[in-house]
């Protein structure tokens, strides 16, 4: 299909390219080859146990204990997905960096300052992006824990650690490897926050390396050798991980949360108290320092700059054409894969979804700068590889987004086929009637979400905005990291903040405009 | 109703609002009573039992178990026992396991601990099914093992909630006659139950007094058979389908 052929043909570019020889040996006795790989795979491991061990106290406070606020603190931890990964490493810095507000409470009381450059600020980064979500997870796994549980740990008098074991951990144990593999991943392929906090070449993952290699030293034979070993490590873990995970978090659930019996005790109550306003401190103070340092800023002077104008636009008509361009290819897929059929069975229901997860999963395997390369290579050889600069850089943002789509609209799809194919059938239901009264009324909610995700998403990328980026072709993030590498930290604290402020105000949008209509029979 | 014992359980003019219909019960349980509860749907039964087991809170009205008032005593507080429709056991725990959580919440299992949890087994005629999962048995096997905690926990009241709604008719004519014969194992004061059941055919034979919900109230209550005969209201002939 058209996303196996993009994707093959960037992998087909980079094994065509003229004047590469592959050596398997070689390429495995290379030191800084060797170096990068184990750096990205150390840094990713790491994130990965810090994000998911941080997440189990924090999910077990927010479940355990009832204070008003809870269900806001539930949703300012979604920010940080919707937050451009560029705007999220500015805020690390100034939170933790040497001028950060760390370092000045420390000098404060004579101590050292911080150095966030190099794996501390990208562990730190990755854990700002990944806790949250691994905490969502765990609250969604322990709300899909049956009501009648808590009623018994209430009527049986379960102390927390009975409760811990009988309940609560088996339900979180349930959720573990899909969470854990998804930060995993998501922080083995992840390319800004190594390219701003990683600090040279003892902290470099392979994303950055190809970069660099295209960029800076256009070395397109150590780029193509850099993204094959991407390709294929990123292929073995997604494989070991797909062999783990055994269930997803997918309880039967009647969507409310239920109510739990075991009333905390004052230690339980004061840990969860002290548990909170950490995590919530360690994730809410970047954004504080976003807003406060974007505020200090010129904001004035920055919008009436020309080529902060001109970066906007083109962010702005890059990111809805690329959230088009992905639901449309999405939308396509899951028709042809749940189209109404004469013969409904189940057992080709369940590999055609099986076959999505992997189309998914493809995705992961082959990250963006991975994609933006083999095309970068390609086109070198054809055309002005600027000129197509736009195109490419829609078609990648789309694909980079299609996983999420597919996951949001995949289910709704196939929740609404199971319960309605049959009574559509026997209607003499089909084509666009069927479209409007079946599959529509599931999806709309869905799509705005997958919409909006996906234009956050593009509007935030920096891969492959990077690798084509030039004076004529400038997005809001490509500009933001221009300003910080020549130091002009004002300008990029306001830039980040306008950022930030567009795309949470465009995923707000988007959502409510495709909001589910109240009925009005 | 005896002078000497107090009632097991009363709901003295107790009120709870939920979603807009405000539920009124006044009821006098006597110990050593089997009471049937039936009823539609939506009506309140449920409730009745979770009001009496603390999973909710009245908005007024005093709930006394014994010589006890345990209105606002939180649900592990409370001297009674409860028994689902289904998800009454851990998954992950054994069949002797999740009997011992009934003695020991700790799950430090003691050999005495250990012992009264396969005697309860065997009484609910699961002799040897100690280490089973709950997945490796099927939906009566389980609901026995509920009942053998609920038994072995040895509470003065029993609150059942639709115990057997998921099982077949003769196997739920089995498991009454088990209640029965468990209740009757307590000798000259036999433990008090309340039982919802969607099937009134459960409660002919086996509950003492049947009382029917309709509408957040207990519109009739009296002896089963004079119940389920339908004579006496027009509402109770109605939901029985005799009108």
């Amino acid at each position: 299909m058209s996303l196996a052929l993009f994707l093959g043909g960037a992998l087909a570019a980079l094994l065509a390219t003229p004047g590469v020889r592959l050596d398997p040996v070689g390429v495995l006795a290379d030191p800084y080859l060797r170096s990068v790989v184990l750096f990205t795979l150390e840094q990713a491991s790491l994130s990965t146990l810090l994000s998911v061990a941080g997440a189990l106290p924090l999910a077990l406070a927010l479940h355990r204990t009832r204070f008003a606020g809870r269900g806001l603190l539930l949703r300012l931890f979604l920010l940080p997905q919707a937050l451009p990964v560029l705007v999220g490493a500015l805020a690390i810095i100034a939170v933790w960096g040497r001028n950060g507000i760390m370092s000045n409470g420390l000098a404060g009381l004579g101590l050292p300052r911080l150095d966030v450059y190099g794996l501390p600020g990208i562990l730190i980064a990755h854990v700002f992006f990944n806790l949250p979500l691994a905490t969502r997870l765990m609250v969604a796994a322990l709300d899909a824990v049956p009501a009648e549980s808590w009623r018994l740990a209430g009527q049986l008098a379960f102390p927390p650690a009975t409760t811990f074991r009988v309940i609560e951990w088996p339900a979180i144990r349930r959720a573990l490897p899909g969470a854990a593999s998804l930060v995993f991943m998501l922080c083995a392929t992840s390319f800004t926050l190594v390219l701003t906090l990683g600090g040279g070449p003892a902290a470099t993952t392979l994303e950055v390396a190809i970069y660099q290699a295209l960029r800076y030293d256009f070395d397109p034979g150590r780029a193509v050798v850099l993204a094959l070993v991407q390709v294929v490590l990123t292929g073995l873990v997604l494989a070991l991980l797909l062999r783990l995970n055994t269930a997803p978090a997918n309880g039967f659930s009647l969507g409310r949360r239920p109510v739990r019996h075991d009333g905390p005790s004052l230690p339980v109550r004061t840990a969860a108290i002290v548990i909170l306003s950490l995590g919530g401190g360690f994730v809410l103070s970047p954004f504080a320092a976003v807003v406060a340092r974007g505020l200090a800023a010129d904001l004035p002077r920055l919008l009436g700059e020309a080529a902060v104008q001109d970066a906007a636009l083109t962010s702005l008509l890059v990111a809805t054409a690329a959230a088009t361009l992905a639901l449309a290819l999405s939308t396509a897929l899951l028709l042809a894969v749940y189209a109404p059929r004469a013969t409904a069975g189940s057992a080709t229901a369940h590999s055609r979804a099986r076959l999505l997860d992997h189309a998914g999963g493809l995705v992961l395997v082959v990250p963006p700068v991975v994609i933006g390369a083999g095309w970068f290579l390609a086109l070198r050889q054809v055309a002005d590889v600027f000129a197509a600069a736009p195109v490419v850089v829609v078609a990648i943002n789309a694909v980079m987004a299609m996983p999420f789509v597919l996951r949001i609209l995949g289910p709704a799809l196939a929740t609404s086929a199971a319960r309605h194919d049959r009574l559509a059938e026997s209607l003499g239901l089909y084509g666009l009637a069927r479209l409007r009264h079946v599959e529509w009324p599931a999806v709309r909610g869905p799509l705005g979400l997958a919409f909006a995700f996906a234009l956050a998403l593009s509007l935030g990328d920096l891969g492959a905005a990077a690798l084509f980026g030039s004076e004529n072709f400038t997005t809001l993030p490509l500009l933001l990291l221009n300003r910080m590498g020549s130091y002009r930290t004002a300008d990029a604290a306001g830039l980040a903040l306008i950022l930030g402020v567009s795309c949470l105000a465009l995923m707000l949008c988007a959502e409510r405009a495709f909001a589910p209509r109240e009925n009005v029979a | 109703m005896s002078a000497a014992a107090p009632p097991a359980l009363v709901f003295d003019r107790v009120t709870f609002a939920y979603q807009g219909a405000v539920m009124r019960f006044d009821l006098a349980v006597p110990a050593g009573e089997w009471l049937a509860i039936i009823g539609p749907s939506g009506a309140g039964k449920s409730t009745l039992l979770d009001l009496a087991a603390g999973f909710v809170a009245p908005d007024a009205g005093r709930i006394r178990i014994g010589d006890a008032d345990v209105t606002t005593l939180p649900p592990s507080e409370r001297p009674v026992s409860f028994v689902f429709q289904e998800n009454n056991l851990f998954a992950h725990l054994t069949a002797a396991e999740n009997v011992a959580l009934g003695l020991a919440p700790r799950l430090r299992l003691s050999r005495a601990v250990r012992a009264k949890a396969g005697e309860a087994l065997a009484a609910v005629g699961l002799a040897g099914f100690e280490r089973r999962r709950p997945g490796e048995m099927s939906g009566g096997e389980r609901q026995r093992v509920a009942l053998a905690r609920a038994f072995l926990r040895d509470r003065p009241l029993i609150l059942l909630d639709e115990p057997f709604a998921a099982l077949g008719p003769a196997l739920r004519l089995e498991m009454l006659h088990l209640l029965q014969n468990l209740r009757a194992r307590n000798g000259a004061r036999p433990t008090t139950i309340l039982m919802v059941t969607h099937q009134p055919e459960d409660a002919r034979g086996f509950a003492d007094r049947t009382a029917f919900v309709g509408e957040g109230q207990i519109r009739a209550l009296g002896p089963t058979a004079a119940i389920l005969s339908g004579a006496d209201d027009p509402a109770v002939a109605a939901y029985l389908g005799r009108a």
